[in-house]
């Protein structure tokens, strides 16, 4: 092998140590750049620049999607990736299944959907307040609901080992759902919540910025995600990060070091709650509209595909995982819609739809089972993960 | 007496594994703990460190009940147990699974005196220090979990079958490290089938049988034992 082959892989595997080896002004201003290009992505020009071709006379730009407003996917992409970093922390880092955390964000869209609106019962009927509340005061509401319904739920489940907390998380949501969909008292069933308040702001023209204009929200969601990863990379890095590793590798062992591992279960179940909330409080703001629709079982085990597909333990396979499943089938439905891909085919007189948004299930069950073959620690995986991931596959088929 | 266990039964469920056990450690003493598979060795172990609740009975370390303590905060009393089965923390690496095992600890330069210490005990983990413990061999991670529980600085130290699946030069390793770690101060409460090596090295022992204790007394006497020499011994 010649050297140059040799420097080619070392470079291909060591991505990242080489971009820990930069002096610190070039890693800032790379860091810097990337920042800068996320917040350019929801407008046009920047897909006009991309410099890749445009299929002729089609108006179609790469990556850019035609079938809904770019920056309305990539608000959507931004509460998803919040939700795979806050499911991340109780998955990825301490190792506990939650198959319902959607349930959280449906806490936190709620609460501020009650707060906001002034066409709340707890308003129009309870007169607990005279006038609805600003979006901006509601949030950190929501979040504290969020968390305390996380440790309502993980105080009793987090003491067993098993399978319990998956079952018991799994009925959480289902259960906010049902009940905010059949019962009339305060969150008035499927007719909803109406007119929930908006995040503050206007230009200086006086018209407010967050409207109908998705671009707001999007670099709210952005900022608010870049917030968000600073402080869980902070944990993860701390004594509190080190106990949550210990646990997921061996709970018991963990135990026997002195650990408390039902505090940090229990943090750990906490700290992901309150980023459900926000994700769910910033939805809300921009939602108009809350009713028990949005929060189907669907939506838990897609958050769930984002966590595994990106890598567990890995905030960076979080984003990518939360990214993807929201803007891959939007940009397959917009690619269909270039060449032709129908939305409907009738087979026997039955519809079906066919259009990628609607196979987002099949896709990702389809490709989650793909990756899980070929590459099970995930897209994008954290590399302690990758190792346990070995190990235990070591005690489940002793090969070699 | 450092350690006094008082009649504890402890159940599985409905099994009781656990029929009314008496045992004592003194400070300083290596006690080794022998008896046939299933006999509730690792169950005694676990009663002590805290994993299992016992159903009844008290064990009392330096003369205060910790039966009710959590399992955490008896690691903080100076309690901690090698797990058998090895338990290494499989993602971490060598050096990682040390500082885990000073975890409860916050004193820096001890810690870093301690891992010296250890490494001088283990060469061989030295050397991988930074391989993940997944990786290591059945030995290695035998030397890693005795290393890992010595971080802990414990007064008492459990080991569970330290032996267990290492080759009989490495056996031979293991059992001088014992030795040289209690003559270092730390008190040793020993689980093993490898009775002949847990006898000749241990102060006193226990023999255990299907929950309980049926003989006690010096490791020598014990060795030259008619009974345990027939069932453990493997002596006719
Ligand atoms: N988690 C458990 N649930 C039910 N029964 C258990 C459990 N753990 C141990 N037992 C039972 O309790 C008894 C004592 O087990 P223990 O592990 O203490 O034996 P041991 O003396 O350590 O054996 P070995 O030498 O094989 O390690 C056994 O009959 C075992 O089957
Ligand atoms: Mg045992």
């Amino acid at each position: 092998m010649t050297t140059e082959t040799v420097k080619k892989q070392r470079w291909k595997l060591n991505l990242r140590d080489r971009f820990q080896d930069l002096p610190l002004p070039a890693r800032i201003t790379a860091m810097a750049v990337f920042v800068v290009l996320l917040y350019l992505l929801p407008t046009k020009a920047f897909y006009e620049n991309l410099g890749f071709p445009i299929p002729m006379g089609s108006g179609y730009l790469p990556f850019y999607t035609t079938g809904s407003d770019m920056a309305g996917v990539l608000f959507q992409c931004g509460y998803y990736i919040l939700l795979a970093l806050g499911l991340n922390v109780v998955l990825g880092y301490a190792g506990l299944l939650d198959l319902g955390f959607f349930g959280f964000f449906a806490v936190g869209a709620y609460t501020v959907a009650l707060l906001t609106s002034p066409e709340s019962k707890l308003i129009t009927e309870y007169n607990w307040f005279e006038s609805p509340w600003p979006w901006l005061v509601t949030v950190p509401i929501a979040i504290a609901l969020a968390m305390l319904s996380g440790v309502l739920l993980g105080w009793p489940t987090l003491r067993l080992r098993g399978d319990y907390l998956a079952i018991v998380t799994l009925g959480f949501a289902e259960i906010i759902r049902i009940v905010a969909k059949n019962q009339d008292w305060i969150l008035n069933g499927d007719r909803g919540i109406p007119s929930v308040g908006h995040p503050p702001g206007t230009y200086s023209n006086g018209e407010a910025i967050f409207e109908l204009d998705f671009a707001p929200y999007y670099w709210l969601v952005l900022t608010v995600i870049i917030v968000v990863i600073f402080l869980i990379r902070n944990l993860a890095n701390s004594r509190v990060g080190r106990a949550w590793v210990a646990i997921r590798e061996d709970e018991d062992a963990a135990e026997l070091m002195g650990v408390p591992t039902f505090k940090f279960k229990l943090w750990a179940f906490a700290i992901g709650a309150a980023i459900g909330g926000l994700s769910g409080s910033l939805w809300a703001g921009q939602a108009n509209f809350v009713n028990s629709a949005t929060f189907s079982l669907e939506n838990s085990i897609l958050v769930l595909a984002a966590v595994l597909l990106g890598g567990a333990g890995s905030i960076g396979g979080a984003i990518l995982g939360g990214f993807l499943v929201i803007y891959l089938p939007e940009w397959l439905r917009s690619v269909g819609d270039v060449f032709g891909w129908p939305t409907q085919v009738t087979v026997g007189g039955i519809h079906i739809d066919v259009s990628p948004t609607s196979l987002r299930f099949v896709i990702f069950g389809a490709l989650l089972i793909v990756v899980m073959i070929y590459r099970p620690q995930g897209l994008w995986p954290n590399r302690r993960r990758a190792a346990e991931l070995k190990d235990r596959q070591k005690e489940v088929a002793p090969v070699e | 007496m450092l350690l006094e266990i008082d009649d504890i039964t402890l159940h599985y469920g409905r099994i009781q594994a656990l029929h009314g056990i008496s045992l004592h450690v003194n400070e300083g003493e290596v006690v080794a703990l022998i008896g046939a598979n299933g006999a509730g060795k690792s169950t005694i172990m676990r009663a002590i460190s805290g994993l299992r609740a016992v159903s009844s009975g008290a064990i009392r370390f330096q003369g205060e009940d910790i039966s009710k303590v959590r399992a955490d905060l008896r690691v903080a009393r100076g309690i901690c147990q090698a797990p058998e089965g090895r338990g290494v923390f499989p993602g971490m690496t060598v050096q990682e699974n040390l500082e885990m095992g000073a975890y409860i600890r916050r004193d820096h330069a001890a810690i870093a005196q301690d891992m010296e210490r250890v490494y001088g005990l283990f060469p061989r983990l030295l050397e991988r220090r930074k391989q993940a413990g997944g990786t290591l061999s059945g030995g290695e991670q035998q030397m890693l979990a005795v290393g890992r529980a010595l971080m802990a600085r414990p007064k008492l130290l459990l080991l569970d079958e330290p032996s267990m699946g290492l080759a009989p030069m490495i056996i031979q390793q293991i059992f001088t490290i014992i030795t040289e770690i209690n003559q270092q101060g730390t008190t040793v409460l020993l689980v093993e089938q490898n009775a002949q090596q847990a006898l000749s090295r241990a102060h006193r022992a226990y023999v255990l049988e299907t929950g309980n204790i049926v003989k006690e007394g010096t490791g020598a006497d014990l060795l030259h034992d008619p009974a345990v020499k027939a069932a453990y011994l493997g002596v006719a």
